[in-house]
């Protein structure tokens, strides 16, 4: 029935109102390349895309892990971002003491180490997330969803003060690993290898997630799960396993992004919290429940956050960026709560 | 055999004396328990001092001016109460309205804006000090008016959304507002909220000169030579006042309005309750007393600072609202003042005991307690929503509702429920 209501397009005001600030965003930028051209650092423009791509890549690992546990449970699993921050805060302990990897190691045992911190991450970041879901979120399965909800923030806090417990206040940094030389630079625009790297761990991560959820047996039956739980433990689909999977899915995907969060920046323990309400926001921003639109939304945020701290002509600047973040959050879920690639759907507002 | 007489007729005595007890109108024994209570509460800063101070665990007993802080905490639960215990709403931002709150008594009630020069009631201050300078106690009013208004414009676009969005959305609201805040000391060149420094000195409630001079109230609150008394029997009326609308507001035809909603919305929407406006009550007048709760709080510490506002406090907030039982108001109380005796002092004092009693005599470490503090709060809400979801006093018909099943509201759908066939009372609903 609603099918039929759904082709209606809907009041203009709000498309109208997305297309003259999406209009606006862009005036913007113009403006701002051409104040940029005028003191002739045009290319600086460039560079703060770049450093956008970056960091949005790495948020598209944590927003996955979002819309991954949103799509199976309707669940915003709060308790994310603080699993991200503890697999990061482990995997530093793991470069820096275990391993011992600073710059001047040689580049096979860095390439050797860096892979292992990536496996221990990942393990690391799976068990966690998946633990949690099995002390907590299983055992409310059939509680009401508020309970559940409240329940993630607990945990949140919970991981949040085991990493507070071991790692202390203190910002956990990792030596520059990779190197920051330039890839290739052309005309002031340049692009650094350690950038590079972020992006050649992203890519290949998210073709293997796209293809373990769509073309393999477990990736169908957490397709199924989440379009209806009943039927699907019907048609004989262990539900829990399909959900404890996920949960571990979410966490590697996690791990894997703290490690390359932790190449490029400082972690502490409560660094996850703000992060993971930005990856979340990026989530919702794409569409929550969808991988794609998880990953372009991410890549969104980073390039917001990224021109907001960079750009000079009226840009309010980093004190800002979790205002801006935020305040598209509001706006997406006020205006446009299925996302930009969501479906809209019956309940969906 | 002498004992065993006396304590047959100790026993006879009491006995008789719980017949006559019990054969008291209902009407007269209800509120005794209750009085004992606010006798108690209110003589509290002439025994404190008496108490002992070497209790097991937790030392000694919260000093008066510790107290403030804890009944003011309690005035915001019991605010939050409404919004998500009664209406069923999860609010994840309650800090943005002890914010705005704050901020309001920051802006009437002290020497921020030097540019006017403002007074009006304004008490043991020369009348040609700087700034809007308005009589505290109106602000506490202005700032609950401004905090419910606050509240109304930040529900009337996002209470369409369904639970968890709504949550998340509030969730922004309370990250934005704090920010907001830290970073207001140059919008446009204007210093709104002085930055990271904070608004300070702001101006204590008092009863001026005339009323000094006939009566012997005092000139202000933080001239007075009890001045944490004073801000405690204040505090004290301002919770019962909160308590006493809170019960009026749930009783009345709004607050079944909220209940209704809260057990099945659809249903309620289709009964002719008003949803939207419904729910924006419950905003507004959840965001009214925290916004009162802000602003005493602000003239209390003489000051309004961005650090206050941190997530944190929304969740420990929600809490206490969990622990006590939603919309279980008298659990809301206990649980709050249990709460936010840990925070302010608790925490503290049962950490240097275990430290002095175990940890160093048993293990040799010292481990700092307060620090994990909302590491403790996440422990209880997670333990609260396994084992006890209705909370430590449930008010009876939520506990009916989460128990039986019957009559959930959309924040109520299970994410889904496999174990249909063998549950006799769950199961079969909408």
């Amino acid at each position: 029935m609603l099918a039929s209501l759904r082709g209606r397009s809907r009041p203009t005001a709000n498309s109208v109102l997305g297309i003259v600030f999406v209009g606006l965003l862009g005036l913007w930028l113009l403006k701002n390349l051409l104040v940029m051209h005028d003191a002739g650092r045009a290319y600086d423009f460039f560079n703060v895309f770049l450093i956008g791509l970056t960091t949005g890549s790495v948020y598209a690992l944590v927003a996955l892990g979002y819309t991954l546990v949103y799509g199976i449970l309707q669940l915003i699993n709060f308790a994310h971002g603080d699993v991200f921050a503890l697999s990061g805060l482990v995997a530093s302990t793991f470069i820096v003491s275990v391993f011992g990897l600073d710059e001047n190691s040689a580049a096979i045992v860095i390439i050797g180490g860096l892979f292992a911190t990536f496996v221990i991450a990942l393990v690391f970041g799976a068990l966690v997330n998946s633990t949690i879901e099995f002390v907590a979120y299983r055992r409310l399965r059939s509680a009401p969803r508020l309970a559940v909800l409240i329940t993630a923030v607990g945990m949140s806090f919970i991981v949040q003060n085991i990493s507070l417990a071991i790692y202390d206040v203190n910002f956990r940094s990792v030596p520059p690993l990779i190197s920051a030389q330039s890839v290739f630079e052309f005309r002031g625009v340049h692009y650094e290898w350690d950038a590079l790297f972020v992006l050649l761990v992203t890519a290949p991560v998210l073709v293997l997630l796209t293809w373990l959820v769509k073309s393999t047996r477990q990736g169908k039956a957490m397709r199924a799960t989440s379009q209806d739980p009943e039927a699907a433990a019907i048609m004989g689909i262990d539900v829990n396993r399909t959900i404890s999977f996920t949960f571990v899915l979410a966490g590697a995907l996690a791990g894997i992004g703290a490690v390359l969060f932790l190449v490029e920046f400082n972690i502490r323990y409560d660094t996850g919290f703000q992060l993971g309400l930005i990856a979340f926001t990026a989530a919702v921003l794409g569409g929550i429940g969808n991988l794609t639109g998880a990953v372009l939304g991410a890549i969104l945020i980073g390039l917001i956050q990224a021109f907001n701290e960079g750009l000079s002509w009226y840009a309010p600047g980093p004190d800002w960026t979790r205002s801006i973040v935020f305040g598209i959050l509001i706006a997406i879920l006020v205006f446009r709560p299925e996302g930009l690639l969501g479906e809209r759907t019956a309940e969906g507002a | 055999m002498p004992r065993l007489r006396d304590e047959l007729t100790k026993m006879a005595r009491l006995d008789v004396a719980g017949r006559h007890w019990r054969r008291l109108p209902s009407r007269v024994r209800q509120p005794v328990p209750l009085l004992v209570l606010l006798v108690l509460a209110v003589t509290y800063p002439f025994y404190v001092a008496d108490l002992p101070t070497n209790v097991p665990l937790i030392n000694a007993f919260p000093s008066v001016r510790s107290s403030v802080t804890i009944l003011v905490f309690v005035t915001m639960a019991v605010g939050l109460n409404i919004v998500v215990g009664y209406a069923g709403l999860l609010d994840l931002g309650y800090v943005a309205f002890y914010a705005i709150g704050a901020y309001t008594a920051g802006w009437f009630a002290s020497g921020q804006f030097e540019q006017v020069t403002f007074h009006f009631g304004s008490m043991g201050l020369s009348k040609d000090a700087t700034g809007i300078h308005i009589s505290v106690w109106l602000v506490f009013l202005i700032a609950g008016v401004i905090t419910a208004v606050g509240g109304i414009l930040i529900g009337l676009p996002t209470l369409r959304l369904r639970g968890d969005y709504l949550a998340i959305v509030t969730l922004g609201f309370g990250e934005i507002i704090p920010q907001a805040v830290r970073n207001g000391d140059n919008i446009a060149g204007f210093d709104l909220t002085h930055g990271t420094f904070g608004i300070s000195p702001i101006d204590t409630p008092g009863f001026g000169e005339r009323l000094h001079d006939s009566v012997g109230l005092p000139v202000t609150y933080q001239q007075s030579f009890v001045a944490d008394r004073l801000f405690f029997w204040t505090v004290l009326v301002v919770l019962l006042v909160t308590i006493f609308c809170s019960v009026r507001l749930r009783d009345s035809r709004l607050g079944r309005a909220w209940i209704a909603i809260r057990e099945d919305e659809t249903a309620a929407g289709a009964m002719g309750v008003p949803l939207m406006r419904t729910k924006t009550w419950a905003y507004a007048l959840g965001a009214f007393f925290g916004g009162i709760a802000g602003a005493y709080i602000a003239t209390f510490n003489q000051g309004a600072f961005p650090s206050q506002f941190d997530f944190n406090i929304s969740v420990f907030l929600l809490c206490m609202v969990i622990l006590g039982g939603m919309g279980s108001l008298w659990g809301v109380v206990v649980a709050g003042i249990i709460l936010s005796w840990l925070n302010v002092e608790g925490l503290a004092n049962i950490g240097a005991w275990l430290n002095a009693n175990l940890f160093t005599p048993g293990f040799g470490t010292q481990i700092e307690v307060p620090k994990y503090s909302f590491g403790i709060y996440g422990f209880i809400i997670v333990l609260m929503m396994l084992f006890r979801p209705t909370g430590l006093i449930p008010e009876r018909r939520r506990k009916r509702e989460i128990e039986e099943g019957v009559g959930r509201g959309p924040i109520d759908d299970p994410l889904y429920d496999s174990r249909h066939e063998d549950e006799p009372t769950g199961g079969a609903k909408h």
